[in-house]
């Protein structure tokens, strides 16, 4: 209080301070600057790499684009690419869903618990969530372990190298991304509209499709958004569990710009695949807005 | 007492296996990497053969792996310094673009949120082509400035959702009492976000420390990361064909006890 009246008091100060306040936009300046510098700028470079003809950068032309969106192969990689970015999203939100109905309904100390789980991979490095899972889906691995013992196959089952053990892993290593902000968009709802719900006799199924998904769908959305573009780009998730047997775009770039060092057809395969998420990132961002209008019909 | 229906308990136990599920593959590669990091084999196999501490000996014996330390220190040293700068600058710019609304601020928002969105991988490249072209070495610092982009838009958000709790009422009764507004800012406005500034911070730490996308192509011979160090020489290791999870070395286990440790809270 003390420091607060003599700080008021003194005239000279104040004036100091008005003549110094910086504007709004002064403030947003630095990081505005920081991102023009490196990381606008960077993107433009890739863009304009990516039309060099040859490795040395010397020949400009629209080989490498011809080149590499000529190659069947290349289209191939693309879908696959896409298709395990939906299939992570698909398993992360199916399986995340009711973990966040479950964080939903519980008390306050086991919502502490919930939150704490639900972080617990982020605590952990992706490498080594990646490396726990190459223990889990191996041929010796906790998974096939448990088939075998219980008899339902009767050699082990293929899982690492395959699409199905990547989306598996990736499913945990993403679904914090999915559930951070589905949790917080579903404990700022009302919770008396889900009761509402079931007291005018709706069934629970019918009150999670009518009241609660609606209601939290902007959560969900950013949440898949963020989980598609995160799958989509898991570069050592997809080359350690993946191996060489399955190609994806974030392979490619790697090859060709640090293994091939050729430059321009690193640029085109990292732009195909800044295009190809960020349409993907559209798509989910309309399918939310479409289902958003659905709800409230 | 209401009576239960059919659909009812379905719905329960639907969505009770599911859930259970996802607990399930949210914890058990946690407990089951830890578990194994006390494996007295050579192998990363569970449920370990026979407990032991031999890992976790050779993951602290200085000479033979100083790699993996070299690694860490670098590691740890970008991840504070890119946390420290991201930190200052996004906080800056929540604070600037928070009472202003528009199609501008909007567009300014979307630019500083499109690391989060766009492939980090595409950054990477162009990253390091970017710094070749302007004639630098690979150096910790480069790795630090690429960083600092992927890792702002975690305290810009953040940041920006304690602001909006933020009364402007508050704002104006300290300036009509006759703060100035530094005054107002260190009193009023930054206690109300601090937490907010705080679980930034920390999330861009943890990203900064466990990026893979950026680090790879800016990190070079003499500025090893420690994700980079594990990850790639384990996947050249394995190569094509072979089972990654038999038979493997002992270098990798002792960087996953490393990274298991550096992780405990």
């Amino acid at each position: 209080m003390t420091t607060a009246t003599a700080e008021i008091a003194a005239p000279a100060a104040r004036r100091w301070s008005a003549a110094l306040r910086p504007a709004e936009w002064q403030l947003v300046l630095p990081l505005a600057l920081a991102y023009a510098a490196f990381f606008l700028v960077p993107l433009v470079l890739l863009i304009l790499v990516s039309f060099f003809d040859d490795e040395k950068i010397t020949t400009m032309g629209g080989a490498q684009w011809t080149k590499f969106l000529g190659d069947r192969f290349t289209w191939k990689v693309i879908a696959d690419t896409l298709k395990l970015g939906v299939f992570t999203v698909a398993a992360t939100s199916l399986i995340g869903v009711p973990v966040a109905l479950v964080y939903l309904g519980a008390s306050a100390r086991w919502q502490g618990v919930i939150l704490f789980v639900v972080i617990l991979p982020l605590l952990t490095s992706v490498v080594v969530r990646t490396f726990a899972w190459i223990v889990i889906l191996g041929r010796e691995g906790v998974i096939n372990q448990t088939v075998l013992w219980l008899g339902l196959s009767p050699a082990p089952l293929r899982l690492l190298q395959t699409e199905h053990g990547l989306v598996i892993a990736l499913t945990q290593i993403e679904m914090p991304l999915l559930l951070l902000p589905l949790l917080s968009v579903m404990s700022r709802m009302d919770p008396n509209l889900r009761d509402a719900s079931s007291a005018l006799g709706a069934s629970k199924w019918r009150t999670l499709f009518r009241v609660t998904l609606p209601l939290s769908l902007p959560g969900l959305v950013a949440g898949c958004m963020l989980v598609f573009a995160s799958s989509t780009t898991a570069f050592i998730s997809q080359l350690v569990i993946g191996g060489n047997r399955l190609v994806y775009l974030p392979l490619l770039i790697w090859q060709q710009s640090l293994v091939v060092y050729n430059w321009p057809l690193a640029s085109a395969a990292a732009l195909t695949l800044l295009v190809s998420v960020g349409l993907g990132v559209a798509a989910i961002a309309a399918v939310g807005r479409r289902g958003h209008a659905w709800a409230l019909r | 007492m209401r009576r239960r229906r059919a659909s009812d308990w379905s719905y329960s136990i639907v969505l009770g296996m599911l859930a259970a599920l996802g607990f399930t593959i949210l914890v058990g590669p946690v407990v089951i990497v830890l578990l194994t990091s006390f494996t007295e084999g050579r192998s990363i196999k569970f449920p370990p053969s026979g407990l032991s501490l031999q890992w976790y000996r050779l993951l602290f014996d200085p000479v033979r792996s100083s790699q993996i330390h070299r690694a860490a220190m670098n590691s740890l040293e970008v991840a504070l310094i890119a946390m420290a700068s991201a930190t200052v600058l996004a906080t800056l710019a929540a604070v600037g673009l928070a009472r202003r609304r528009g199609a501008w601020v909007r567009a300014v928002d979307t630019f500083f949120m499109s690391p989060m969105i766009l492939p980090m991988l595409a950054f990477g490249l162009a990253a390091l082509m970017y710094f070749t072209f302007m004639g630098f070495r690979p150096s910790l610092a480069l790795i630090a400035v690429g960083h600092v982009v992927v890792i702002s838009p975690l305290v810009l958000r953040t940041t920006a959702a304690s602001l909006s709790q933020l009364d402007p009422a508050l704002l104006e009764s300290s300036a009509s009492l006759g703060a100035g507004w530094l005054y107002t800012f260190r009193r009023v406005t930054l206690p109300v976000i601090a937490p907010g500034i705080a679980a930034g911070a920390f999330l861009a730490f943890v990203a900064s420390l466990d990026n893979v996308p950026v680090s790879l192509f800016l990190a070079g011979p003499r500025s090893d990361m420690l994700p980079i160090r594990i990850g790639l020489r384990r996947a050249d290791r394995d190569g094509a064909g072979a089972d990654a999870g038999d038979g493997a070395g002992g270098r990798p286990h002792a960087t996953l006890a490393w990274m298991t440790l550096m992780r405990q809270p």
